[in-house]
């Protein structure tokens, strides 16, 4: 590891900022009235960023491509989450998929 | 927080349970992933408990595995945990009104703020049931990430793979299935998948964390389309059923 100093105060700066983040949406709502069209499209952003996340930790590994092996584990949980198939397997089914094209030698 | 139990049905706090064992699952991953790049076990353990954000947390290990800067990770962690503001922006209070002495309250319920306890409050139907939901999910992960993260690092040494076993879907798979009652909403859809597509097609420029916020251009799609769309969409649903995105599955 790294010099330890430096680790407990990145790990500081990205607790204390990730905590300013959580309670500063709240306070601000509470100054300011949002109107249910403005709470509608605030509710659209919060899935777009979740939905970016997957895509990201899904298909790219650093600045690259990831191999097939997680999209496909993905994929396969997405495909079952849309038939509406409870939570646990979804998961799990993600995590084999991906374990089997490993064994299989996909990337 | 009895409450939780009266005011949530047993399907809903079925899926928050199961969500917090997922997250406990993922949580055992990171442990494991961070102490085989070289962490000693605090390092996991105290920003399982202080950040209590998987995402960042990921990316914070394997910058600073990589050779990064620990405060250059942190920042870059914090572009990704940056949602978390049009999270608080979203939701209804949680929290309550703010009363002297329940200052406490209002701290932790900030800190239980994430992915998993926002989806599970916007899925519920009333502000009683959402502020339930939020709090039942937002504990659970308080307790489950720390505790899979800690045995995660513990038993880290033993499983010196987690490639092999698939585990870095988890996370994706977890969010996925989270948000898709919200993705049944075509125009929903539409933004996410266009957020999606531009956080993919910015991630090989721009440092890691960027794109996904990058990402927030997406729901452009939701103005451009929404006046639209409405009057096209022909009523095929029962005239009963909200125009909204939630709760589809719950």
């Amino acid at each position: 590891m790294k010099d330890p100093t430096l680790v407990v105060a990145g790990l500081l700066t990205l607790s204390a900022g990730t905590f300013a983040f959580r309670f500063s949406g709240p306070l601000l709502r509470q100054r300011i009235a949002f109107p249910p069209w403005a709470s509608r499209l605030l509710e659209t952003a919060a899935v777009v960023l979740l939905a970016a996340l997957i895509a990201t930790t899904a298909l790219t590994k650093g600045h690259g491509f990831a191999g097939l092996a997680r999209p496909a584990g993905v994929l396969a949980g997405g495909v079952l989450a849309w038939r509406k198939a409870p939570f646990l397997v979804v998961v799990l089914a993600a995590a084999a998929t991906t374990a089997v094209l490993r064994l299989l030698g996909v990337p | 927080m009895s409450s939780i139990y009266r005011t949530l049905t047993g399907g809903t706090l079925r899926d928050i349970a199961l969500a917090c064992l997922a997250v406990w699952f993922i949580g055992l991953s990171y442990g494991a992933i961070a102490v085989a790049s070289g962490f000693p076990l605090w390092v996991p353990a105290a920003q399982s408990v202080l950040v209590l954000a998987g995402a960042s947390e990921f990316l914070f290990i394997g910058i600073v595995a990589a050779g990064g800067n620990p405060l250059a990770a942190a920042l870059a962690g914090l572009l990704v945990n940056a949602r978390h503001l049009p999270y608080g922006l979203a939701l209804p209070d949680m929290t309550g009104p703010a009363v002297t002495g329940r200052r406490w309250r209002r701290l932790l319920g900030s800190h239980v703020m994430n992915d998993e306890s926002v989806v599970f409050a916007l899925a519920q139907e009333d502000l009683p049931r959402k502020r339930a939901a939020y709090w039942a999910c937002g504990l659970g992960v308080l307790v489950c990430w720390p505790a899979g993260a800690i045995l995660g690092a513990l038993i880290g040494s033993v499983i010196r793979n987690t490639g092999a076993f698939g585990l870095d879907a988890m996370f994706p798979a977890v969010i996925l299935a989270l948000i898709m009652p919200a993705l049944r909403d075509r125009v929903t859809l539409r933004a996410a998948l266009a957020g999606a597509v531009i956080a993919l097609a910015a991630t090989p420029f721009l440092p890691a964390g960027l794109p996904v916020l990058l990402a927030l251009a997406g729901v452009l799609i939701v103005v451009i389309t929404r006046p639209a769309s409405r009057p096209a969409s022909p009523p095929a649903s029962p005239p009963a059923s909200p125009p909204a995105s939630r709760g589809a599955a719950r």
